[in-house]
């Protein structure tokens, strides 16, 4: 990177404001207090027909106080970790607390719960890149998706890398500090034909550099998708199998997961409140957490209470084993924190996995969807409506693009209505889970 | 205005320069560091944002927090090249980095000047205050608990409500090579209230909120916490009643005012300067074309008093304006920041927006809405043998490119030989923008503005805005439901 990020130091430097922030908080008043601080640093290159289009460097830093007086609360932020933001904002944070309301639930999370093994989980890799090395990847990236035939233009290739340092300490002692990095590429390309443009991406990101696919491989795969898409039309309206690709996937198992978080579960605003021990999966599936595998997207040994993280399953054989809970969560539903303040880290599936033509071959007649759009899915009720892209299925094989439809149904159907799940397994994100097919669902279309 | 612009123009010095030992004079200097060699345009924005919001959840306000952000954002324009850097430090040290970083995009020219400061003096769309003065923590906290104790009273199903208050005090300063010298202090309010209703094992939600560009004080004396309160009881049991929505392609009618966001989508995104520029935008090179019936105009308006969309001036500096973009059907116009408009052969149109000053400036959406029609809304009701009605959306996305769109209704009814029958639940509307807007058939005579909820998502930017429309029919669309 051209502008120097020196990890120890900053990390130095925020350990040191956050001891500062607890001390005063301390002095003014506060019986307990947390702290949250951060910075990152990165540059972002995109580069669109051949041409860099813009260069951007990007720091951010930040630093947020949590202060507790009685079961009372206050909390304060600022963009700025200097001592004077500090001050102002723990002051502010106090200030506030005078005026909440008591909350029996309100405080830290049990002293005895802290994290004591912080391993590091080798998640920070800098990649010592310059602006130069970044374009030409982009523009690589970009030629290699330009060259294949049919397509007509770029909306661009973009590289970002960045890396940071976040800080968590709180007035039992604890502190805890995690040096990250982050590095993708990714490219989005136009394909027309004489029913109109179409345009589709591909990307590769890792928190090692060397573990992000080939430029030009992200190119190239950018317009297979692309290209693949022209000439869609809409499908029938009926009932049938969906089969959802592994990006799609994941956005499944986020629902699930948003549901079984204790805040949606204390405010009543979820479909699986009071459902622990239910069967909501069929037996051969389960799902769970490994937040201390190394060098993976979400790795951490302590969560945002500073709570030692673990292994938690989520679905075992099928039934609701788990919910996910912070220590505040946990204690308004009368439960144990599940070391998931700030969520899940790293879900892994557990099931036996089918290669996607099996599964294909198993659908007969659906859709498979590679695209959805817009905010249909409605937590409190499960009822799952949105927009869709992909391509029609018969015979259990691909027969072309299809586009311009609805999948609806609700999520606790549909997980019940999982019949397998895909070898394809995504590993780019936090959730790493292949294909998922659904017996049936709603497709609205022509 | 002049002495308005003055006074604005030193506030925001006060309160972004000053603290970091600079003044507007230091400003020339700090961009004849962005204005390296080759660089045919540069500019500053300056930016301090306070926010504060307060909770409420069981009956009690247990939460609230305050927020302070800020710092510069330097941008360097070379042809469609722009370099960007930005620091949370307003200090000549910081512009001078800064400044270097972004014009490092090209290496190799002619270094033009800078053309000397002259203010900017835009009309005021709103007042230039601090909003989250003028009501003490006690009078916050009051609201809140009123907005609790209504939605109990309204219905015993209601199981749980929850409140906020939030306020954004927003200063911003812009300085850029073309002489451009600009300043705005922008207020930003809202209240919202939820609410979870169970009824014979059922659950469904209610919500409703609203705001603007103006003092906290006014939510309160327009008595918002009891009205919204209401409205999101109202609304949670409309759901417990609500049957599976159909599927398949049918009329729809949209309410008037926040189904507006199908403009938004539909429309909205695809006029856009930076997409029709690069071509990717379903409406690229269709300025005079037929792109909706004939009755349907379409404006985007940062001038609206005090509306949540509404901009003085934009975040370039440029004064907010009412630019019409379809008239009687006919595509008449893109938005465009700057850097679009140049490489178009356009004019800016006030429409360059950014999140803060760490994000770059796009164009962007102020308050887009449908003008008035001329029908009765009871009568584009009676036209539809069987249909959906639309009257609140949860949001929507759009894909610009093959311009088809999506969004998921929140409040609908099914319509039966005319008239509204039984509420629907799960609806998604899909369909194409430019043909939906051929399909619209009947236009109402209730044009409606949003309360003030809209938050516009472009590239990972989120910029508050305002939509607006009539009763709309649409001849068919496609109704993603679960029932055939």
């Amino acid at each position: 990177m051209t502008q120097a990020f020196d990890a120890a130091a900053q990390q130095d430097l925020l350990e040191s404001r956050t001891r500062v922030a607890l001390d005063l908080a301390r002095q003014l008043g506060a019986e307990a207090c947390e702290v949250g601080a951060s910075v990152d640093q990165g540059v972002g290159v995109s580069v669109r027909e051949g041409e860099v289009e813009t260069v951007e460097l990007s720091r951010d830093q930040g630093i947020a106080v949590t202060v507790y007086v009685g079961q009372r609360k206050g909390s304060a932020s600022s963009s700025d970790a200097g001592e004077a933001s500090v001050r102002a904002a723990v002051e502010k944070a106090l200030a506030i607390a005078r005026h909440t309301g008591e909350d029996p639930a309100s405080g830290l999370a049990e002293a005895a719960l802290m994290a004591t093994d912080l391993p590091d989980l080798e998640v920070h890799h800098p990649w010592p890149l310059s602006i130069d090395e970044a374009t030409e990847l982009a523009l690589r990236c970009e030629a290699a998706g330009r060259g294949v035939t049919g397509i007509k233009s770029s909306d661009g290739a973009s590289l970002s890398s960045g890396e940071g340092v976040r800080v968590y300490a709180n007035s039992h002692g604890f502190l805890g500090s995690q040096r990250g990095s982050r590095h993708s590429l990714s490219c989005m390309l136009i394909a027309e034909d004489e029913n109109g443009m179409q345009r589709d991406y591909d990307y590769t990101s890792a928190r090692d550099p060397r573990d992000l696919l080939a430029a030009e491989a992200v190119g190239e795969s950018a317009a297979r998708r692309t290209l693949s898409r022209l000439g869609a039309q809409r499908p029938a309206t009926g009932r049938m199998p969906v089969l959802f690709d592994p990006t799609l996937a994941s956005g499944l198992v986020g629902h699930l997961m948003s549901a079984i978080a204790g805040g949606a579960l204390f405010r009543e605003a979820s479909f699986l409140c009071d459902r622990l021990g239910d069967p909501l999966f069929p037996e051969w599936f389960s799902l769970g957490e490994r937040p201390m595998e190394v060098g993976a997207m979400a790795s951490s040994p302590f969560d945002n209470d500073g709570v030692q993280t673990r292994d938690n399953v989520f679905i075992q054989d099928g039934r609701l084993a788990s919910y996910m809970l912070s220590a505040y969560s946990a204690r308004r539903l009368g439960l144990a924190t599940t070391g998931n303040a700030g969520g899940a880290r790293n879900l892994r599936i557990t099931a036996p996995l089918e290669r996607r033509e099996a599964l294909l071959e198993r659908m007969g007649r659906g859709v498979l969807v590679t695209e959805l759009m817009g905010q249909g899915v409605n937590g409190v009720t499960g009822d799952y409506s949105r927009g869709a892209a992909g391509f029609w299925v018969e015979d259990g094989k691909i027969q072309h693009p299809v586009e311009e439809f609805t999948i609806a149904g609700n999520l606790e159907t549909m997980f019940q209505g999982l019949v397998g799940v895909g070898s394809d397994t995504d590993t780019r994100g936090s959730i790493h889970t292949g294909s998922w097919l659904i017996d049936e669902m709603m497709v609205a279309g022509g | 205005m002049t002495s308005q612009t003055h006074d604005m123009l030193d506030d925001a010095s006060d309160l972004l320069l000053t603290p970091g030992d600079l003044d507007l004079a230091a400003l020339d200097a700090g961009l004849g560091h962005a204005m390296g060699r080759g660089i045919d345009y540069a500019d500053l924005y300056f930016q301090r944002t306070w926010h504060e919001g307060w909770v409420l959840e069981d009956g009690e306000v247990k939460e609230a927090s305050y927020n302070i952000d800020g710092g510069v954002g330097v941008r360097a324009l070379a042809g469609e090249k722009t370099g960007f850097a930005y620091s949370n430090q307003i200090t000549a040290d910081a512009l001078a980095e800064t400044g270097r970083t972004a014009a490092g995009i090209v290496r190799s020219g002619e270094r033009q000047r800078v053309a000397p400061g002259v203010a900017i003096a835009p009309a005021a769309r709103y007042a230039g205050i601090d909003p989250l003065s003028g009501l003490s923590a006690e009078d916050k906290i009051a609201m809140l608990k009123l907005a609790d104790r209504v939605a109990r009273a309204a219905d015993p199903s209601v199981a749980q409500v929850s409140a906020s208050l939030t306020g954004v005090h927003e200063v911003v300063l812009v300085r850029a090579s073309d002489g451009t010298l600009a300043a705005d202090i922008r207020p930003l309010v809202r209240f919202n209230v939820s609410v979870i209703a169970v009824k014979n094992g059922r659950r469904e939600r209610g919500s409703a909120g609203g705001g603007g560009r103006f003092a906290m004080a006014r939510l309160r004396d327009d008595n918002v916490a009891e009205r919204y309160a209401r409205e999101a009881v109202r609304q949670a049991l409309v759901n417990l009643e609500a049957v599976d929505a159909p599927a398949g392609q049918m009329p729809v009618v949209l309410g008037p005012g926040w189904p507006g966001i199908l403009l938004h989508e539909a429309v909205g995104h695809g006029l856009e300067g930076d997409f029709n520029r690069k071509g990717s935008s379903a409406f690229a090179g269709r300025i005079g074309e037929r792109v909706a019936s004939k009755g349907v105009t379409v404006v985007d308006d940062a001038t609206l008093a005090d509306r949540r969309g509404s901009m003085s001036v934009d975040d370039e500096g440029t004064p907010g304006q009412c630019t019409p973009l379809i008239e009687d059907g006919i595509l008449t116009g893109y938005m465009q920041d700057k850097l679009n408009a140049r490489l178009m052969g356009m004019a800016p149109t006030g429409n360059a927006r950014r999140e803060s000053f760490a994000h770059l400036p796009m164009p962007r959406m102020t308050n887009t809405y449908m003008r008035a029609g001329s029908d009765d809304p009871a009568d584009i009701l009676k036209s539809v043998r069987r249909g959906i009605y639309a009257v609140s959306f949860g949001g929507g996305q759009v894909d610009i490119t093959s311009g088809k769109f999506v969004f998921s209704a929140s409040e609908a009814y099914l319509i039966e030989d005319g008239k509204i029958t039984a509420p629907v639940k799960g609806a998604t509307l899909i369909g194409n923008g430019p043909e939906a807007m051929g399909r619209v058939s009947m236009i109402g005579h209730d044009m409606e503005l949003d309360t003030g909820i809209g938050v516009c998502g472009k590239e990972g930017q989120g910029v508050p805005v305002g939509v607006g429309q009539p009763t709309l029919k649409l001849d068919e669309l496609t109704v993603g439901g679960t029932q055939s």
